[in-house]
């Protein structure tokens, strides 16, 4: 009998997903490039009115980081679910919530990083200002590892089922929409002059929340689509 | 030691065994048969812990598998259908991930020698998805080789094999069971050990 401690573990997982990413780069740069087009789309479409882009920035960032966080979520599991490998990681002597939590983790600095990491650039299109950037970046950097999370608990439940990529939306849109909210409220609060420190403190509870139950729930969901 | 008594197994309304009993020892090989369809799969993957039978109960070294868990996992090593690796890396690195999530880490000789062995000299570093149907199914087998766990549950794991792999499946079989070990596996084609008589297990 030979357990990994956690940190291996998760370094191991990571560091696997990552690899098996990097070699098919081009997975990864569509959720980047669909998410800078949905964000440059809008002021093309609204116009260059100052005031209404400035209003809607955090909302229509928000909307396209969650969108894009979807688009990727059917690749989670599915790839090692068909080859076998997914089998394999249950039948070895680690706990399969910490390799699922490694999993989600690859898959947010796959997916999620990127999209923070661009939020800045794409800010400006909308003339955001300096503090409303820096907390567009904050919120983000806070809320995408919870889209991530509760995204894995989606992705986990409705694999190997047919139309489960459809399926992995209904159920996972409704529960990100408070991340939506306090994500959003969080760049308003700090556009009309009011801290912005409740909306992300109430973020960071999410995120304790959801790093606390999704890997275990996803495990034992992934436990049940094996049967 | 791997007991099983009066295991049962459905799936959907379909009853596919039920009142199953063997036990199997060290240095034991036990071939499942059936016809398509007879449930040898569905016993493997139950054996595995996959799937929970309805009725009956499977005890290893005298402990209910509900108990065991990741003691019972570091000692049983599963082959299925699917051969469980990557087609984006190479046959090196395949082997060498499975392992360390097995807890055993293998050091890159001794996987490049259980790679060689399985036939694959020279392709320890292609990337499998160049590798052909039997060539992939070599690298998964080769898990066998590093592996140090007692219980072996292959399906079918002459599938896409060309005769000298079914020999060489064979010595590492022999081998296996010398060492005290113990192999359950299901097979379409005539897989015999020297020196050990195959038990048989029909389902119907």
């Amino acid at each position: 009998m030979n357990t990994l401690s956690v940190y291996s573990l998760l370094d191991l997982v990571i560091r696997r997903d990552v690899i098996l990413a990097m070699r098919r780069r081009a997975d990864v740069l569509t959720t980047l490039i669909f998410f800078v087009l949905v964000v440059s789309l809008f002021p093309l479409a609204v116009g260059s009115e100052m005031d209404m882009l400035r209003k809607m920035a955090p909302g229509v960032v928000w909307v396209a980081a969650l969108l894009a966080s979807m688009l990727s979520l059917g690749r989670m599991f599915s790839a090692d679910f068909q080859d076998g490998t997914l089998e394999q990681m249950m039948l070895v002597p680690q706990s399969l919530s910490m390799m699922v939590l490694g999993k989600i983790a690859a898959h947010w600095m796959l997916s999620g990083l990127p999209l923070v990491l661009i939020a800045p650039v794409l800010g400006l299109q909308f003339d955001m200002s300096g503090d409303a950037l820096l907390v567009l970046v904050i919120s983000l950097l806070i809320g995408t590892p919870v889209l991530s999370m509760i995204g894995a608990f989606g992705a986990a439940l409705t694999l190997g089922l047919r139309g489960g990529g459809v399926l992995v939306s209904l159920l996972v849109l409704p529960l990100c929409v408070p991340v939506l909210i306090f994500g959003t409220g969080a760049v308003t609060a700090v556009t009309g002059g009011v801290s912005a420190a409740p909306n992300l403190a109430l973020l960071g509870a999410f995120l304790l929340m959801s790093l606390l139950f999704t890997p275990w729930v996803s495990a034992l969901a992934l436990r049940i689509s094996m049967e | 030691m791997l007991e099983v008594t009066g295991l049962a197994c459905a799936r959907g309304e379909h009853q596919l065994f039920a009142g199953l009993s063997f036990a199997l020892t060290g240095g034991e090989l036990l071939q499942v048969q059936g016809e398509n369809g007879s449930g040898k799969t569905t016993l493997l993957r139950t054996l595995c812990g996959y799937i929970q039978p309805s009725a009956g109960e499977i005890r290893w070294h005298g402990k209910s598998l509900r108990e065991l868990d990741d003691e019972y996992y570091a000692n049983i090593v599963y082959l299925g259908h699917a051969n469980a690796i990557k087609d984006e890396l190479n046959a090196l690195e395949n082997l060498r991930i499975s392992s360390a999530l097995s807890g055993w880490a293998v050091s890159d000789s001794v996987a490049i020698a259980a790679l060689r062995r399985m036939g694959l000299r020279g392709r320890e570093t292609f990337p499998v998805k160049v590798l052909s149907q039997g060539q992939r199914r070599r690298v998964a087998l080769a898990r066998l080789l590093i592996s140090k766990a007692s219980l072996w549950i292959l399906d079918e794991p002459l599938a896409a094999l060309d005769v000298n792999a079914v020999g060489l499946m064979q010595e590492i079989l022999g081998e296996h069971l010398g060492n005290h070990g113990m192999v359950v596996f299901t097979t379409h084609q005539t897989l015999e050990v020297a020196g050990v008589a195959t038990r048989l297990l029909k389902l119907s």
